[in-house]
């Protein structure tokens, strides 16, 4: 059914989107759902995971790309790959658990063929008497597991693309990268080692749902409200009995929602570039003079001097949104990467990151962001995925036909591609209308 | 004091625990914990400590305010469907007891609970550390090993299990 109406989507992508609304269908239809999966998730790069995930030979973990289940494998000679989770014998997935070592080989539970780390066949029982004279055997690729079309590795975040041609990593992230450049730099070793733990929460609704929410600069304030007035409350009642008069930082990153008013999120600003990606400047800038922070400063500036330093801690980015499927808070070192798990559920994975050789008081601080706004008790998310659900439900009804993308519209700054929100208007829905663009050039190529 | 009647007071005292969660008098929950009480859901059973390591609740009796707070205003836009829980606190078998009244307790918990029509399970283990005071015990560490706590959240947890 969607094989006879592809052809009829991809003209009439263009009817579904316009510069400043789109139609509801765009979200809800599961045929639009799988040509968005073939034509954008597997064919960009997607994020597969870090490599200090898997630091040993064997070591793999599962993971979606598009629809597809995968391996990402640490090699013997260092290296990593990004498999397809299947057999080529009867189709039956490689590994069933989500993460593990497979030790010097892969094996088939089915029929125990075996796999080098990088797919290529390694041994088939019975392969002399049982393959002799027919079509399968070693030398034959179509006997290997097959491994993603690409694969590369940005300092340390590994990715992978299912098409074999297209930009490289380093082309299609552009000026993006700097969410992978932010989180390293602000390491004293620069780089960073993964967080043994990944949460790892449902919401019932389409993808872009999630991927417009990220950086929309007026949601705080309104959805978050609850969490950021009674976190304010309690940071006041702590600010006042203790004898320097400050709660922790962790009560003002929740405070912030309610506190951060609309007008003060319109003096931020987005800039909106190529592929859909769209960067939010804003108030993770601040920089606090707690004796955690100035020791932190210390050693960074002994390894980078001051110059540098301050080039590295004055990047003020709140968060960096990798199409269509990466949500980065660098300066907060965690990233939530997207599954779309059907047309109405969408998987996020969501990870921390420590900075190698920044003292443990900086670590805990992000910790205390990634506990309180990213974990499976979420104060701050609980109410997104509610909103989630029930736009996915509005927009499951024939209630109206558009979504609306018109704040601030016509007044955002267009530059050599790169589209900026305009002063004083950081609330302006360029990068959903960003995102919009990019999907339509995706899906009509 | 005599093990039955211990065995006992424990087992009201965690009834009692889970009664309040299910009735939603959240400050009487909170004001359950010793000042410096501590509830901790580890993201997995292998974990030792509740500080400094990833965690789906590591709250102190500040952040419990934050989340009781949070559920009662007015904005809470996910608090206002329906919404109840149903625990079951069964197999209490106490692990330590000090000479100063202290008890470790370990336990096993169901919970349902509905959201608009939904209904959701869940199930673990707790460990409590509970401090005898004159006005009965305290509790120092709650600690909350859910059976699903690597597995993916279909929707979030809102309040504490």
């Amino acid at each position: 059914m969607l094989q006879e109406r592809v052809p009829d989507l991809s003209r009439s992508v263009t009817s579904l989107v316009e510069p400043d609304r789109v139609r509801r269908e765009v979200y809800t239809d599961p045929d639009i759902f799988e040509l968005e999966m073939q034509r954008i998730h597997e064919r960009v790069w997607i994020y597969c995971g870090h490599l200090t995930q898997i630091p040993k030979a064997g070591d793999y973990y599962t993971v979606q790309v598009g629809r597809q289940p995968m391996i990402m494998v640490r090699k013997s000679d260092g290296g990593v790959a990004v498999l397809h989770n299947r057999c080529p014998h009867r189709g039956n997935m490689i590994c069933g658990d989500l993460k593990g070592n497979t030790g010097e080989f892969f094996r088939c539970s089915y029929h125990a063929w075996t796999f080098h780390h990088d797919g290529k066949l390694k041994n088939i029982p019975m392969m002399e008497s049982g393959y002799q004279g027919t079509r399968f055997g070693k030398g034959n690729p179509d006997c290997n597991v097959k491994p993603a079309a690409r694969v590369e590795v940005y300092r340390g975040f590994v990715f992978a693309s299912l098409a074999k041609d297209g930009p490289s990593l380093k082309e299609f992230l552009g000026p993006a990268i700097v969410a992978f450049d932010d989180m390293c730099d602000r390491a004293p070793e620069g780089e960073v080692e993964i967080v043994p733990n990944c949460f790892r929460v449902i919401q019932r609704s389409n993808w872009k749902i999630f991927m417009e929410n990220q950086l929309d600069a007026l949601h705080p304030s309104v959805t978050h409200q609850s969490t950021g007035r009674a976190a304010h409350e309690v940071e006041k009642q702590i600010a006042k009995k203790t004898r320097k008069g400050e709660a922790p930082l962790s009560y003002h990153m929740l405070s912030a929602f309610a506190t951060v008013t609309i007008d003060k999120w319109d003096g931020f600003q987005t800039i909106n570039y190529p592929h859909g990606h769209s960067i939010l400047t804003g108030y993770m800038g601040l920089r606090p003079q707690d004796p955690d922070t100035l020791a932190y400063d210390k050693i960074m500036i002994k390894k980078y001097g001051k110059k540098r330093f301050e080039e590295i801690i004055g990047v003020n980015i709140h968060h960096v949104l990798v199409y269509p499927g990466l949500s980065v808070q660098s300066p907060l070192q965690q990233l939530r990467a997207v599954r779309p798990l059907g047309v109405d559920r969408t998987l996020t994975e969501i990870w921390h990151f420590r900075l190698k050789g920044a003292p443990e008081a900086i670590y805990r601080r992000s910790l205390a962001y990634y506990n309180l706004v990213n974990s499976p008790a979420t104060l701050i998310n609980a109410d997104d995925l509610e909103n989630f659900w029930k736009c996915h439900q509005g927009l499951a009804s024939e209630g109206g036909d558009w979504v609306s993308f018109h704040r601030h519209y016509g007044r955002d700054l267009e530059k050599n591609g790169v589209v900026e929100s305009a002063p004083n208007m950081g609330t302006s829905e360029a990068p959903m209308r960003n995102q919009m663009k990019a999907w339509v050039q995706y899906l009509q190529d | 004091m005599p093990k039955n009647d211990l065995q006992h007071d424990v087992e009201q005292f965690l009834y009692y625990q889970a009664e309040l969660l299910d009735t939603k008098q959240w400050q009487a929950w909170i004001d359950l914990f010793a000042d410096d009480g501590i509830y901790w859901m580890p993201p997995d059973a292998s974990y030792k400590t509740w500080e400094g390591q990833p965690a789906i609740f590591a709250e102190d009796k500040n952040l419990m305010n934050v989340r009781r707070g949070r559920v009662l205003h007015p904005d809470a836009w996910s608090q206002r469907p329906l919404w109840g829980t149903n625990h079951l606190v069964s197999n209490v078998s106490i692990q330590k007891e000090h000479k100063n009244g202290d008890v470790e307790v370990r336990s096993r918990f169901h919970m349902m609970e509905l959201r608009r029509d939904d209904v959701r399970h869940f199930a673990g283990s707790y460990l409590h550390k509970l401090k005898k005071s004159k006005a009965g015990y305290r509790i120092q560490l709650q600690r909350v090993d859910m059976t699903n706590a690597q597995a993916a959240y279909d929707y979030v947890l809102q309040v504490w299990v």
